[in-house]
């Protein structure tokens, strides 16, 4: 549904925001009226154009998205809550940096952040909740929350469960895109030692 | 040409409308707080509705104008003074090079817009002048304005020594903008049911349109946390994150609730019970800590006829004002 409206390029049209399982579009009403004077009301037009994207025979491409390797160093220094994820989920530290490493993740969606992509899913032997308070988090951390995980691109207050950091640049503003991930690519994750990580 | 940031204030920073389009990759709108006074406030110099502003919080800052200017000042009254000389809001203004602008006292609102005929000579991030505090980028280098900041403004066709009195270092020109309709009832804000609004328990859906709400001393540019009566969900489990705008009103787990401002984040994780009319958010924008917030429901209709006077308003405004700019320069 976000490529029949991206494609066609409605300027009434400000955002496409693409979740797990919705999408959000942000419009002007007063360009819409203004555009589109026999409207009537800006809400009935954005809602036509909705029912006709169903209603299209549009093939999407099923883009398979990037593949990346991103090395984690998840060692107790940057892992602050490696310790808290054990004892919550009763798997040992080197069982949960198997299992994290284990899968191939999906990039379902980027938000919250700048270049924040939440990925899944993750396994449920590691399930744990995000922290009642957020706090500070290092850019390059790499975090688990209910079934996702992701990397804080910046660093910025989280609540996510914090198992190690990566030394690869998520976001990086003077390049385009900025953000490296985008929705449909896959993620895989592989350790690294400190010293890999200070090289880098 | 120039402005000095002689003194920081509290929090200024460039805006404009914001970068809405990016959603894609993480990055929020932003943008101003008060679409309405920072839009005006351009009109009323000759700009662009969308041009560059600062936009100020109080205490304000200190600045100094190396060269002549045509500014105005609308929004918040922090009763903005010029070389000691108490000025109106809402005016355009002509300054003369070497004038000192600055805030004495908190009288009303929140935030308050300085525009510049010409605007800043700023470069864009991603098609906007808006500050992106999380990105460090966008605006003045990506953060807030700080003492001895020098920003250049543009070039003006309009001759202003010739129409500064000799003796005089400011001269507001002859007319105001109209704005009180759009912030009369300043704590009654109406709102839409949201996705997740027929989650509620019915008696939390009757306290939300009935009971008032203060807004919490946390309160900032990226959400207005409000105190008040506990809000319960017949939901209990987490939400999917999902898209989140300007104005959605989200419930907490603790059952408190949190109005989304201007620096939004683009996706959020909890229910999202409501969304605050477009034409209401400029008078939320202006609410402060220990302020209250009583939320009616309302309907697309009522909220789409609002929000086009609004614009019918600022349109009508513009033609005035590039009407009198333009007997002025001739």
């Amino acid at each position: 549904m976000q490529q029949w409206f991206s494609t066609r390029n409605f300027t009434e049209i400000k955002d496409l925001i693409i979740a797990y399982s919705s999408l959000t579009i942000i419009y002007d009403p007063w360009l819409v009226l203004k555009q589109n004077p026999a409207a009537g009301s800006a809400f009935e037009w954005i809602r036509a154009k909705i029912e006709q994207s169903f209603a299209d025979p549009y093939v999407v491409d099923d883009r398979e998205g990037s593949f990346y390797r991103i090395p984690v160093c998840y060692n107790s220094e940057f892992g602050v809550d490696l310790e808290a994820v054990s004892e919550f989920t009763k798997r040992s530290v080197t069982e949960i940096i198997g299992i994290h490493q284990s899968k191939i993740y999906r990039v379902y969606m980027l938000g919250f952040l700048p270049g924040f992509a939440y990925l899944g899913k993750l396994d449920a032997s590691l399930y744990m909740p995000r922290k009642e308070i957020p706090v500070g988090v290092t850019a390059g951390s790499v975090g688990i929350a209910s079934n996702q995980t992701g990397i804080y691109p910046l660093t910025s207050p989280g609540g996510w469960q914090i198992i190690g950091r990566t030394p690869v640049n998520l976001f990086d503003a003077t390049v385009s895109p900025p953000a490296k991930f985008q929705t449909g690519d896959h993620i895989q994750f592989y350790q690294i030692t400190k010293e890999e990580f200070e090289r880098t | 040409m120039s402005l000095t940031i002689v003194k920081a204030g509290i929090f200024d920073t460039v805006q404009d409308l914001g970068r809405p389009g990016y959603g894609n990759w993480g990055i929020n709108p932003g943008g101003v707080m008060d679409r309405y006074a920072a839009q005006l406030s351009n009109i009323l110099v000759g700009n662009d509705p969308g041009e560059v502003v600062i936009e100020m919080h109080y205490p304000g800052p200190q600045i100094l104008f190396d060269q002549n200017a045509l500014l105005s000042i609308t929004g918040a009254d922090f009763t903005p003074v010029i070389n000691d000389q108490p000025v109106s809001l809402w005016q355009p203004i002509l300054v003369r090079k070497n004038t000192l602008l600055q805030f004495t006292q908190w009288k009303q609102g929140a935030r308050c817009y300085l525009a510049i005929h010409g605007g800043l000579t700023i470069k864009k991030w991603l098609d906007s002048y808006s500050t992106n505090m999380k990105a460090g980028m966008g605006g003045w280098m990506g953060r807030r304005l700080e003492k001895g900041d020098e920003i250049n403004f543009g070039q003006s066709s309009i001759y202003y020594a010739g129409l500064l009195k000799k003796e005089r270092d400011l001269q507001p020109l002859g007319w105001k903008a109209a704005y009180a309709k759009v912030y009369d009832q300043p704590n009654e804000i109406l709102f839409m049911p949201g996705p997740e609004w027929d989650q509620l328990h019915n008696i939390s859906k009757n306290d939300i349109e009935h009971e008032a709400f203060s807004i919490h001393s946390l309160s900032d540019r990226m959400g207005y946390f409000l105190k008040g009566i506990p809000i319960t969900s017949t939901v209990k489990s987490e939400m999917l994150s999902a898209g989140v705008s300007f104005g959605t009103i989200q419930l907490l787990p603790n059952g408190q609730l949190v109005i989304l401002m201007a620096d939004h984040q683009t996706t959020g994780g909890y229910p999202r019970l409501g969304n605050i009319v477009s034409a209401h958010l400029p008078k939320l924008a202006q609410l402060r800590p220990g302020d209250e917030v009583k939320f009616t429901r309302t309907d697309i209709s009522t909220a789409e006829k609002l929000l086009y006077s609004h614009q019918q308003e600022l349109n009508i405004i513009q033609r005035a004002c590039r009407c009198n700019l333009n007997r002025l320069i001739c």
